[in-house]
């Protein structure tokens, strides 16, 4: 069965849940949340210059922005190892 | 280069570029057969070893398999040609879309893992199941799952047949020669997949990824060259992009988008997103890593796809640069076909072969995960819960494989007798319909706020409201409904995906229906999860305790090998 018979007792409600260090996990967050925030802000990023290597500014940002939030999920990846060490 | 014949260039059959396909498509399917032995298991007579493959990928194997799964033929096909077409807007959204999506998984999904990994599920809907017990909205999160990617495995095979057609197969007026190798494709998909179950997509997908990496470097290197560089590719962009449509009277499409598109594009991307997830071949190729853990390291190093993937779209723009004229076997212009036409154009033949096999196997890759995945949710959540209760293990693979047989079969039916831009319109309406089960996955993953009606309520109204909006849009040229997924965002006045739009109604009314049924203490169902399932690891010593008398979880034996 999916459910119904689960096997995982009574009580202890918080059983199992790891201790967080919320600093270290609220710096996740945020390094999560800036790709998100800075690619919805069209405006700042929908034009021609400055051009670089013949790509206008609105193409190569966007392909920076792969490398930078690649780069921010993998730091928030080890922030929230060391935050629940 | 071709040279011009006397014959049609079009219609001629390119023998060097098909008899590389035909080696590299041979070459993949033994891969699919012996994919059994891949990670062996003692039997594949159970769901969590055909549909999730034992759940023991690792982080490469993972990152390929999810990068084949996500990054479909389809998108290879039609993210280029709405670039051709239409231009940004249209086109390169793809881009952010897929650059946002990846925080956003990271949020989510290990915790999704999780919480399967120790109650045994294997789909969304299983986790709705067990979250409120309340069969009603785990039914409309599986029924809004599978019926969203029937036409998501129908377009794969308009990817494959983009190829063939260019390749020059599909110029022949008899239609069983025409249809032949598309049914051939996918009889043997078929039988691969039904035999390995996950572990073929796998395999192939190594394949698929290397000739995908390969081809789009060939071409991102070497065609802005052959046509004067980039700065001549984004000239030829800017001028077609900004010229009239004659039909509409209109600029033909965007080049940058203007002030009245940055909502459309900003909607687009995070709608898209957040909609990817839900998909039950997404899901199925996250929980079949080998801890929670795999998918967050997945998160960092996936984007390595998205920048291929913008790459490609501007390759729709260097087909502009080129004077590439996608015509298909009919005469008419077909921009779905530009990128192979392109490839056949610029590239010696034997390099257009490998470029058409890596379209066509990259088809075959999304097709097999996106079948397995429609079918574990009707038997788990359809067949399981609704037609036989007391199915046991063996007969539960055993309707999956079947399912997945009539899953694909359908897929070639519907592409083969209806005009194929019926797949794309319900594509695009999967694509709105499967946001609207976000609140009820990702939402309840957190926290059992929302009321299970509510969530419920929200979810109907969303569905209703994305397809009328849908029906709305007409397509200026044709006259014809469905015509795009942007619809005038109410109160706003601006355009933005229709998805979004409905996304954020369904979340309203959630919210409204919860506070009155929380009002008038109304039970919201039975919680089977405990705060802890979402941090358990395959690592954790509790876990692995749990696992040994695990006599909830599905499958037949006490303790998993590994």
């Amino acid at each position: 069965m999916i459910s119904g018979n689960d096997n995982s007792g009574p009580a202890r409600p918080d059983a199992g849940v790891p201790r967080t260090d919320k600093t270290k996990a609220t710096l996740a967050a945020v390094l999560l949340g800036i790709p998100i925030l800075a690619l919805a802000w069209v405006p700042s990023y929908a034009k021609d210059e400055p051009e670089l290597w013949g790509f206008p500014f609105f193409f190569w940002y966007q392909f920076l922005w792969v490398l930078v939030t690649s780069a921010a999920t993998w730091a928030a990846y080890r922030l929230m190892l060391a935050a629940r060490r | 280069m071709n040279a011009p014949s006397p014959l049609a260039a079009t219609t001629d059959v390119n023998w060097v570029a098909m008899s590389v396909l035909v080696a590299l498509f041979v070459l993949v399917t033994v891969l699919g057969f012996m994919a059994t032995r891949f990670r062996r298991a003692e039997s594949l007579d159970n769901l969590d070893e055909w549909g999730l493959g034992g759940r023991r990928f690792g982080t490469w194997v993972t990152w390929f398999l999810l990068g084949g799964d996500l990054y479909t033929a389809y998108t290879f096909v039609a993210v280029p040609a709405a670039m051709f077409s239409l231009g940004a807007v249209a086109g390169f959204f793809a881009v952010p879309y897929t650059i946002v999506l990846y925080p956003i998984i990271f949020i989510f999904m290990a915790r999704l893992w999780s919480v399967s990994h120790r109650h045994g599920y294997v789909t969304p809907a299983d986790f709705v199941r067990g979250r409120y017990d309340d069969r009603n909205l785990s039914l409309a999160v599986a029924v809004t799952g599978f019926v969203a990617t029937m036409p998501y495995i129908a377009l794969q095979l308009v990817g494959i047949q983009a190829v063939l057609e260019v390749a020059g197969f599909g110029g022949n007026d008899n239609v069983i020669v025409k249809d032949l190798p598309l049914f051939i494709a996918f009889a043997v998909l078929a039988a691969y997949t039904y035999s390995s179950g996950l572990r073929a997509p796998a395999v192939i997908a190594f394949v698929k990824d290397f000739l995908i990496y390969l081809v789009v470097i060939v071409a991102i290197i070497y065609l802005p060259s052959q046509v004067g560089g980039w700065d001549a590719v984004f000239g030829a962009a800017e001028e077609k992009m900004n010229s009239t449509n004659e039909a509409t009277g209109a600029p033909t499409g965007s080049f940058i988008p203007g002030g009245g598109e940055y909502w459309a594009y900003a909607t687009l991307a995070l709608g898209s997103a957040l909609a990817l997830f839900m998909y039950p071949h997404s899901v199925t190729a996250s929980l079949s890593s080998e801890s929670r853990n795999t998918i967050r390291r997945n998160a960092a190093i996936l984007p390595a796809y998205s920048f291929v993937l913008g790459l490609l779209a501007l390759l729709g723009w260097v087909a502009i640069a080129a004077g590439t004229q996608p015509v298909g076997a009919d005469g008419e212009p077909n921009a779905q076909l530009v990128i192979p036409q392109l490839f056949e154009d610029q590239f010696s033949s034997w390099f257009a072969g490998v470029a058409f096999a890596a379209v066509a196997i990259g088809a075959l890759v999304p097709a097999a995960i996106m079948s397995i995945a429609a079918a574990n949710t009707f038997t788990r959540n359809i067949y399981k819960e609704w037609i036989k209760k007391d199915a046991t293990p063996a007969e539960e693979a055993k309707v999956s494989k079947l399912m997945s047989l009539v899953v694909k079969a359908f897929a070639l039916v519907f592409v083969l007798t209806l005009d194929k831009q019926n797949a794309i319109n319900f594509q695009l309406l999967g694509g709105i319909w499967i946001l609207q089960t976000f609140p009820a996955i990702v939402i309840s993953l957190f926290t059992r706020w929302f009321h299970r009606w509510g969530l419920l309520a929200g979810w109907a109204v969303g569905m209703v409201y994305g397809t009328v909006e849908a029906y709305r849009v007409v397509n200026p040229v044709t006259g014809k409904h469905f015509g795009g997924s942007l619809g005038e965002i109410p109160g706003l006045g601006e355009m933005g995906y229709i998805a979004m739009t409905a996304f954020s109604i369904n979340i309203i009314v959630a919210v409204a229906i919860t506070l009155l049924l929380n009002a008038l203490e109304v039970s919201n169902g039975t919680d089977h999860t405990t705060p802890g399932d979402y941090f358990a690891d395959r690592d954790d010593p509790r876990v692995k305790a749990d696992l040994a008398e695990g006599d909830d979880l599905t499958r037949g034996e006490p303790t998993r090998g590994d």
